[in-house]
């Protein structure tokens, strides 16, 4: 039979298939681990620095334009996603909640502006009416907190100028390793600081004056807050292509056994053909 | 030991140091600054520069800090620093240039944007063709 060559130049492909994807996928478990680490090297810092916040605001009840809440008219919404595809629902499943919440605000009149990070969100959110104010794609494996400096200023400029009255953060949170979940996190203005955290208190000396400081320190919690969302998309990132090749290369297995089983029955048949040719020919004679 | 103020040294991206020490010195925005244990609670900004620490062992370690802020409490030295060089015009271009790029990215009907996209539809194209042949394999096979 004219398949069986077919079938078997098939069954390589699907092979040489599979072992890119095991081979994917075990690029991504261990790059899942060390985005992992960067994610919980991050993390003293961050709360160190809310917990001086905390502080400052306790001591030094200020009305920075940070801390103040206002009247809604304009919502600023950083969207964190990965650079690169191959992994599952991942990023459609910030897009959509993303989308749900633009249309929530525009139907209650709100404009949305827009910054994104990662090169999946361009490609997405471009093909939407919306401004885009600014935006940050291939930071690689090892992102920096110097390359998101400008994207989270562009931002931070809007809200000083009134032309945004809150900031949002939606990237996605790391459960588990079969699990990621698109999040929402307000960055502007801050939430009020958990008021158990600060049981000592006491009074600092400023140099210099304490709205400086303020200043100074909601800029870095925020540009670490956005950090740290970013690391964790790429632990999500590497976590979700993990799985998404693991159920790849199985589904490649299914395949080539499948395909082995046509290619064994096609065998067969072709050699049956033969044999009753044979015979057949045999009795004529 | 009564005698010994603790020290963390943390950036964005990690811990640096964590320990206990006799002696910190810092370079403050308004000068260098040296805290020995029991100072007064204090919050500044630091300059670009050389933060000292002094342990018990009369060693001295020198970390190297692109500006940041320091924190003492009572029991505890907080350096936060920052992992690159900051200044407001810096912080400015950077912004400016986060801005540029989501402009062009916008213009850019052809650019190398939309070759990410035409191969990814070709792929899919592909994957489509592939499975409607073996569909009609498994046709033929069973």
């Amino acid at each position: 039979m004219a398949g069986t060559k077919e079938i078997r130049v098939k069954i390589a492909s699907v092979k040489s298939t599979q072992k890119i994807t095991k081979a994917m996928e075990m690029v991504a478990a261990s790059k899942m681990r060390r985005a992992q680490d960067r994610m919980k090297a991050a993390r003293p810092y961050a709360d160190k620095i809310r917990r001086v916040i905390g502080h400052l605001r306790v001591t030094n009840p200020t009305n920075h334009p940070y801390l103040v809440e206002r009247e809604v008219k304009s919502v600023g919404m950083i969207v964190v996603s990965s650079d690169r595809g191959l992994c599952g629902s991942l990023n459609v499943n910030v897009f959509k909640n993303v989308l749900a919440m633009v249309r929530e605000y525009q139907a209650q009149g709100v404009e949305v502006r827009l910054t994104l990070i990662g090169a999946k969100a361009l490609q997405f959110f471009r093909r939407l009416k919306l401004p885009i104010e600014a935006s940050i794609t291939h930071m690689g494996d090892k992102p920096h907190i110097a390359d998101l400096i400008g994207t989270v200023k562009a931002m931070l400029d809007l809200f000083e100028e009134k032309k945004i009255d809150r900031l949002l953060l939606v990237s996605n949170r790391f459960v588990n390793t079969m699990t990621q979940k698109p999040t929402l996190l307000p960055l502007l203005p801050a939430e009020t600081v958990d008021q158990a955290d600060l049981q000592e208190r006491w009074d600092y000396i400023y140099e210099p004056a304490p709205d400086a400081l303020i200043e100074y320190y909601m800029m870095r919690y925020i540009e670490s807050t956005v950090y740290r969302a970013v690391v964790e998309n790429l632990a999500c990132e590497m976590a979700a292509r993990m799985v998404a090749m693991k159920s790849a290369t199985d589904n490649a297995g299914k395949l080539i056994d499948e395909l082995q089983l046509i290619y064994n029955k096609a065998r067969q048949a072709a050699i049956t053909k033969e044999i009753s040719e044979i015979v057949g020919g045999a009795a004529a004679v | 030991m009564a005698n010994t103020i603790h020290i963390d040294i943390v950036s964005a991206e990690g811990e640096i140091h964590s320990g206990p020490a006799t002696m910190v010195f810092a370079p403050a925005s308004g000068g260098e600054i040296g805290v020995a244990p029991r100072h007064a609670p204090l919050l500044t900004t630091l300059k670009p520069g050389e933060v000292r620490v002094q342990t018990e062992g009369g060693e001295e370690l020198m970390f190297w800090v692109g500006g940041g802020a320091l924190e003492v409490q009572p029991h505890k030295v907080t350096v936060l620093a920052d992992t690159a060089a900051r200044a407001r015009d810096l912080d400015e271009a950077a912004a400016q240039a986060a801005k540029q790029r989501a402009e062009e990215a916008i213009r850019d009907r052809v650019g190398a944007m939309e070759i990410a996209e035409a191969q990814a539809e070709l792929a899919r194209a592909v994957a489509q063709l592939r499975a409607i042949e073996k569909l009609r394999q498994l046709r033929k096979g069973g």
